[in-house]
């Protein structure tokens, strides 16, 4: 064994007066972090293992275990922080890529802790979400730009295909083999019984799963992984992924040892094979080739499925979403650089892409400014946190957001940013059957539907608290925004004032 | 004065108000004595800041040419302004619209009128209709040249707003020397200080009309959709947005005022659903597609337009609002104070419920 440049970055302190050796711990961690030692009648632990993903501390029945930040550190150095060294000294060690997971860590400016939203004083009554009707329901979709009448004068009623979400949010896409079965059934469950929508991610839609196709997004993504004709119509829509925002411009890799068979039948693809997704779609190399891929999905779902095109939000987004809009998709999604994923080139998720607020504000008003904003709904992820959040982005511009990372914390997911080892501890971003099954689907779906729940109660009150009593009139609604430390580039950018102003 | 920084279109300006309004659906002709006299009593709705009335029928000899009402800062707008108009436009007359001195209205603009035809060859050459080409001038004029603004801009029809208690402006502007079939009238109330007479309401666009009173929640969504079609909101007030919306809706989009009503004053889902099957298809599909023009807080509204006119309260109807009638005149006003200020014996008064649309039409031909 080689010297380890670096001590390890987390602590095992386990209370020896509280341990009563029941060696839960020990089990619980795929990480094999916790050891028993019969001769001593004594656990033991090697840190060097731990990701911090705090199930150890969750199990143990005395409260005995905490994990915490080690205080053994480099020299500081404002320039070399200890990260940026260690990774040094992992990829001097190893010659190879640094991966990563979920979002973004890195202190970039978060808009939406910036921003500050309205609320009605005296000229104007705020309205009591328990007492009047509140509404939350959107229908994202192409509009007709004028209505169309049949001869005798009334009205046609004819609506290209439209989704119906009783509130703002979506479940975004994880595919199946980035995360469980169990996750997947969770936000299934949750999405049905919520009467929103959950996403496939690009790896196929399990068999088991067609039953909640209604409120299904199928995504059809560059590797084309369990892509067929029944899978396309057994969705509500289908999402095209061109990019997303953790890792814009490259691809996926789900290495075989995840390939089980469920997943192989699932995918299409042989038992054990790496599953690779180029970086772009090779049948996608311009602007009209996303019409055409957008129009073969629509023939194949004779008409009845709004077609979502699924981006990261990169410098240029306003012009490449105005692109997307006259390639005839009913829906934008553009997806931010803090946007979690389940393994990606660390340099990439930490340096490329543009924040979702700023992408956003750009878009609403690029699409504006071209007249064609209602040919097109607008959805944007990576990442939405709260139901504040959520506000803000309608108020900005968004039809509706789509939710991940806090779907999975909802999951029990805590964030140790590890899921490319396949090792959950919390049976969301694994295959193993022994960690897949610790995650319940029956309390999954009800901690989802919980979560939503709150935020739509949330969503209602701050709506209440500015006057407003449909989710429509508060979309683009930026005169109920202020931003609070913001330079007057941002300020125009986000076309907002400043608070006072 | 006011400062220069809080003249309107500089700020938003929220306000409260007084609205009113009487028609005859005979088309019977009241002089504006009677307009005026219904704003008496709601004095306290206003604070001088702002009123102005709206007369349907007023100028018959000039029946087929749109009155053009322009405030001017000074002659040299003035003269800018005309020069603009001369080369679109045919001029059949230009006067200065007669005002009575009272100490109560002052800092008057120059006010002028015009009775106007577009072009032959200018309309054909851009491929519009007389309407579009006015409305399209209208914008022009209004933000472009700095010191010239078009308040009334309809056929057979005219606004006459000033800074001032509603029932001074009415006797500034002499209303008792004009005859109209309907007669809108607001007071207003702004949260704000502005200090310029294109401020006040009534706003209107070719022949449309609206008196508001309330402050709207979902001004900035409607705006900014309204602006994609070529509507510039210069005011930032809820009137301005609300009158645009309405000749949106109605004149380019072709909707009737009831489904201009199920756009703006949507029905609530849980309600909607409750409707018949062709009702429930026909309201989901208007707020599904005209989403974005779905306006939320408090609002009574009177849109006038020729022949007629539609008053609207907010869904929860958060403003209030009744109607009254007597014979062939139908009376609206935000207290029945007003009503009885016209007519004393004023029949069937009732309050409108949220969202549900009054709309009072002159017989076919009477107007």
């Amino acid at each position: 064994m080689g010297i380890s440049y670096f001590a390890p970055e987390f602590e095992v302190i386990r209370n020896e007066d509280r341990c009563i050796q029941c060696r839960v711990c020990e089990r619980q961690c795929a990480n094999e972090v916790h050891r028993y030692d019969g001769d001593l009648q004594k656990m033991f632990s090697d840190e060097t293992k731990c990701v911090d993903c705090q199930r150890c501390v969750s199990l143990c029945p005395t409260r005995a275990m905490k994990i915490v930040k080690s205080d053994c550190a480099l020299r500081e150095n404002a320039n070399w922080d200890s990260d940026t060294i260690k990774e040094v000294y992992k990829q001097a060690g190893s010659g190879g890529v640094l991966l990563s997971s979920m979002g973004n860590p890195k202190p970039y400016p978060v808009y939406w802790d910036k921003l500050l939203i309205n609320a009605s004083q005296v000229t104007n009554p705020s309205i009591d979400p328990l007492r009047e009707p509140m509404e939350t329901r959107v229908f994202l979709g192409k509009k007709p730009t004028r209505p169309e009448r049949r001869p005798d004068g009334s009205l046609s009623c004819e609506l290209p295909p439209q989704l119906e979400l009783s509130m703002p949010v979506m479940f975004s896409a994880m595919s199946y083999g980035s995360i469980s079965y169990n996750a997947h059934e969770s936000l299934a469950r949750a999405a049905e019984e919520l009467g929103i929508y959950y996403n496939t991610g690009e790896g196929g839609l399990h068999e088991d799963f067609y039953a909640y196709g209604p409120n299904t997004i199928v995504q059809v993504a560059s590797g084309r992984f369990g892509v067929h004709e029944d899978y396309l119509n057994a969705g509500a829509a289908i999402e095209i992924k061109m990019g997303q925002g953790a890792k814009p411009g490259i691809g996926g890799h789900l290495p075989g040892a995840k390939v089980g068979a469920d997943i192989s039948r699932t995918r299409m693809i042989p038992e054990g094979s790496d599953a690779i997704s180029p970086a772009p779609h090779h049948d996608i190399y311009s602007i009209e080739d996303l019409r055409q891929l957008v129009y073969s999905l629509k023939q194949a779902t004779h008409h009845r499925k709004p077609v979502i095109v699924k981006v990261a939000a990169v410098h240029n987004i306003a012009a490449i979403a105005s692109g997307i809009a006259r390639s005839g998709a009913d829906i934008i999604a553009i997806d931010g650089f803090r946007g979690g994923t389940g393994a990606a080139p660390t340099r990439i998720r930490d340096s490329v892409g543009i924040p979702i607020e700023l992408a956003l504000a750009a878009v609403d008003q690029r699409l504006r400014d071209e007249g064609i904003r209602s040919s097109v709904s607008l959805v944007v992820g990576g990442s939405i946190r709260s139901s504040a959040d959520v506000v803000k982005a309608v108020a900005l511009g968004a039809d509706s957001v789509y939710v991940a990372t806090a779907a999975l914390l909802a999951l029990g997911c805590h964030l140790c940013r590890t899921c490319q080892t396949g090792k959950c501890n919390w049976g969301i971003a694994t295959q193993r059957p022994e960690l897949v099954k610790r995650l319940n689907p029956d309390i999954g779906s009800q901690r989802l539907v919980n979560l939503m729940t709150a935020w739509n109660h949330e969503i209602k009150e701050l709506m209440g608290g500015m006057g407003i009593n449909s989710i429509e009139a508060l979309r683009g609604n930026r005169l109920m925004l202020r931003g609070i430390g913001l330079t007057e580039k941002e300020l125009e950018i986000l076309g907002i004032s400043h608070a006072g102003a | 004065m006011t400062a220069p920084n809080l003249k309107e279109g500089k700020v938003r300006i929220p306000s409260g108000c007084a609205i009113s309004a009487v028609i005859s659906r005979e088309g019977r002709r009241m002089t504006g004595e009677g307009i005026i006299r219904s704003m008496r009593p709601m004095h306290e709705r206003s604070n001088g800041l702002g009123g102005g009335f709206a007369g349907y029928g007023i100028y018959p000899e000039y029946r087929d040419f749109f009155a053009l009402h322009i405030f001017y800062d000074n002659d040299s707008v003035r003269s800018e302004c005309e020069t603009y108009l001369r080369s679109v436009l045919e001029i059949v007359r230009a006067e200065n619209i007669p005002t009575r001195k009272l100490p109560a209205i002052t800092d008057e603009p120059l006010i002028w009128r015009y009775f106007v035809t577009p072009l032959r060859s200018v309309l054909q050459r851009m491929q519009l209709d007389e309407n579009e080409f006015i409305a399209r001038a209208v914008m022009r004029i209004n933000t472009t040249i700095d010191g010239a603004y078009v308040f009334s801009s309809g056929k057979n029809m005219g606004v006459f707003k000033a800074v001032g208690y509603p029932e001074d402006v009415g006797e500034f502007y002499r209303l008792e020397e004009y005859e109209a079939y309907c007669w809108t009238a607001h007071g207003r109330y702004p949260t704000n200080t502005p200090g310029w007479w294109g401020g006040a309401h009534p706003f209107a666009l070719l022949d449309r009309t609206i008196v508001h009173n309330g402050e709207i929640s979902s001004y900035d969504a409607n705006r900014r959709f309204i602006e994609m079609y070529g509507y510039k909101c210069t005011l930032q007030t809820d009137t301005e947005v609300i009158t645009y919306i309405a000749d949106f809706l109605q004149r380019k989009q072709g909707l009737s005022l009831s489904e201009t009503a199920s756009v703006i004053a949507a029905p609530f889902w849980s309600t909607i659903e409750r409707r018949p099957e062709a009702e429930r298809r026909q309201i989901s599909y208007l707020r599904t597609v005209f989403s974005s023009l779905l306006i939320t807080g408090p609002f009574s509204i009177i849109l006038g337009f020729s022949g007629g006119l539609m008053a609207l309260n907010d869904r929860l109807k958060l403003r209030s609002m009744v109607v009254g009638e007597k014979d062939d005149l139908v009376f609206l006003a935000s207290e029945e104070a007003a009503i009885c200020a016209i007519e004393p014996a004023a029949e069937n008064i009732w309050a409108p419920s949220g969202g549900d649309p009054v709309i009072v039409r002159v017989k076919e031909g009477a107007y």
